[in-house]
């Protein structure tokens, strides 16, 4: 199609036009007051007692969901990639399903399984509080992250097929061998691009995690509870931008390993 | 782990990175390790059935490796696929399964009463307009976005084209306070879309933006450019061209975005959460209901929201894939 020099520049002009009202522009403010007051005034805001706990939690979150979606997470590849079996499809579609969910029916439904009058019910009248403890808020944030690590591991598998794992086993290698030497090089990337996205919805999820939270200032807030607790309850408004900010931060590192991988990815 | 100490005891093998196994003093040639004949043309079975393809006397074949193997085997048979269904129904299914019941508690009559409830039904209209609108405005400017990206030459393109990707990596609580921070109160521009649905609306481009630009991209970089220098030489328009040349060519990639994006766009609540004001019949959404009845204890109209804001979600993703799978056979018979 041959456009114009006219129409081409219209064009530009309206496009990044678009991005810049829509995203530029308003980072660049929330940056500009979060660093207007100076630096030392930004890190006073995000080193409070709650601020480092709710880091803590945030992390800590991040710690228990990534192990537990790359071990489940590379075995549903495997399963659904390499498995002949009935029902194959439908696990496809179950694969799927917490991109269709909104994270607020995420933390319903996890409040009507766990919750005191859930189905599970009876384990936290024994004292295992699931809702409104960690437990639920690790179980939301595996729920929404589940499909990143096996979307991304799949295609992989399916790519390299499986000549080089039987030739491995031809010559004599044990099943672990051939996973570990063979399976596991070549869906690398694949799996780190999984787990980089895993890390940041993680970090970032709110929905889902403020239904089975309790929310406590110092005790059971992620970061991005914390962000909305501060504008909302406290009024805080520059300490809400300044968590904020470094959510962001953390953010762009993610996008920028993003990109970094996908280019390692298309290499392969 | 298991792996690491029998790497130890089966020899030092150097940690190679993604090379094949390597050589073995008493094993085959590394040209035998990727087989071109006899194994690499076994059929595309399980590994349950792979001994078939082995040599009567494996190479160092020690029990050992046997007995680890089919433990394996089974983790990735029938075992295998049990541990990953049943970790998928605690997860995902059973949390489902759950809410759905809790929506029926009262039976259909109880559950319909709580949907059409008028802040109920209200909130879903709400949800429904404003992700209409996301999702129409996106077909159009995610299209453009896109073949700017892709068919024009401008300084900073790929700078641009890595932020593109920026609301995705972004957390939703973050979007709402920066775009606060821009239309909120105070706002430097003086322009305040605090609790107003077009303040909905803004949240809600900002975290949908790569939908459609994502999936068009590709789509545009792969398409002919000779059939619209051709079209031209014809004599087309360059508007005609665009409408009936490239326009045909995008209309699935920009569908399936679309789709996505209003998908997204309903169940969505970080971004909105603290723009959009939670007015109810103005501008409370279908997930800030939700929250709302959780918070003064009716489980059931929750629930019952739920339920239909995930039929909704549902509906549209099945229909995308009917339609892309439509358009897909359609080009098969055309090739």
């Amino acid at each position: 199609m041959r456009v114009s020099r006219g129409t081409r520049l219209t064009l530009r002009v309206v496009a990044l036009g678009y991005l810049f009202v829509l995203l530029a522009v308003p980072i660049g403010v929330i940056l500009w007051r979060t660093f207007e007051p100076g630096l030392s005034e930004f890190i006073a805001s995000i080193s409070t007692p709650a601020a480092k706990s709710a880091l803590n939690l945030s992390l800590l979150i991040v710690a228990i969901t990534v192990p537990v979606n790359v071990v489940f997470g590379v075995a549903t590849a495997l399963a659904l990639v390499r498995g002949r079996f009935r029902g194959r499809g439908l696990l496809q579609a179950v694969v799927d399903l917490p991109f269709a969910v909104s994270p607020i029916v995420v933390g319903v439904s996890l409040i009507m399984l766990w919750g005191a009058g859930g189905w599970f019910g009876a384990l936290d009248r024994a004292g295992f509080q699931v809702i409104f403890g960690i437990p639920g808020m690790v179980l939301a944030t595996i729920f929404v992250t589940l499909p990143f690590v096996v979307r991304e591991v799949e295609p992989v598998l399916h790519e390299i097929g499986q000549d080089q794992e039987q030739a491995a086993s031809t010559l004599g290698a044990n099943g672990w061998q051939t996973f570990w030497r063979i399976t596991l090089p070549a869906v690398r990337w694949g799996l780190t691009y999984g787990v980089v996205l895993t890390v940041a919805r993680a970090l970032g999820e709110f929905g889902a995690v403020i239904m089975v939270s309790s929310g406590f200032p110092g005790v059971s807030q992620t970061l991005t509870l914390l962000v909305h607790s501060r504008y909302i309850d406290d009024h805080n408004t520059y300490g809400a931008y300044a968590a904020a900010t470094l959510l962001m931060g953390i953010a762009l590192v993610v996008l920028l390993l993003m990109t970094l991988l996908d280019r390692k990815r298309s290499d392969r | 782990m298991t792996p690491d100490t029998d790497q130890q005891r089966r020899g030092p093998y150097p940690e190679t990175d993604a090379a094949p196994l390597p050589p073995r003093p008493d094993a085959t040639a590394p040209d035998g390790i990727r087989p071109h004949g006899g194994d690499a043309a076994l059929p595309d079975t399980p590994p349950d059935t792979l001994p078939t393809g082995r040599p009567a006397e494996p190479p160092r074949g020690t029990t050992r490796p046997r007995r680890h193997g089919k433990g394996l085997r089974r983790l990735r048979g029938p075992l295998g696929i049990g541990i990953v269904t049943l970790w998928l129904s605690v997860i995902v299914l059973l949390p489902l399964a759950a809410l759905t019941v809790a929506a029926f508690d009262e039976g259909l009559a109880g559950f319909w009463e709580a949907v059409t409830a008028p802040a109920a039904l209200a909130s879903l209209w709400v949800t429904v307009l404003v992700s209409a609108v996301v999702a129409l405005v996106n077909a159009v400017v995610g299209t453009l976005v896109a073949w700017v990206l892709v068919r024009d030459e401008f300084r900073g393109k790929r700078f641009v084209n890595a932020v593109i990707d920026l609301p995705f990596a972004l957390p939703t609580i973050v979007a709402s306070i920066v775009l606060l921070s821009l239309y909120g109160p105070n706002s430097p521009i003086g322009v305040e879309l605090n609790a107003t649905r077009w303040g909905l609306v803004v949240a809600l481009l900002f975290v949908t933006l790569p939908f459609v630009v994502r999936s068009v991209q590709p789509v545009l970089i792969e398409a002919d450019h000779e059939v619209e220098e051709a079209a031209a030489s014809l004599g087309a328009t360059t508007w005609t061209t665009f409408r009936r040349i490239v326009l045909p060519t995008l209309a699935p990639a920009i569908l399936s975005g679309t789709g996505l994006a209003f998908a997204r766009a309903i169940g969505e609540y970080g971004s909105v959460v603290l723009i959009g004001g939670n007015i109810p019949r103005e501008t409370q959404v279908a997930s800030q209901y939700i929250q709302q009845q959780i918070e003064i204890d009716r489980p059931l109209n929750a629930a019952a929201v739920s339920v239909a804001l995930l039929a909704i979600a549902f509906v549209t993703l099945l229909l995308l894939r009917v339609v892309s799978s439509r358009s897909q056979r359609r080009e098969e018979r055309d090739a």
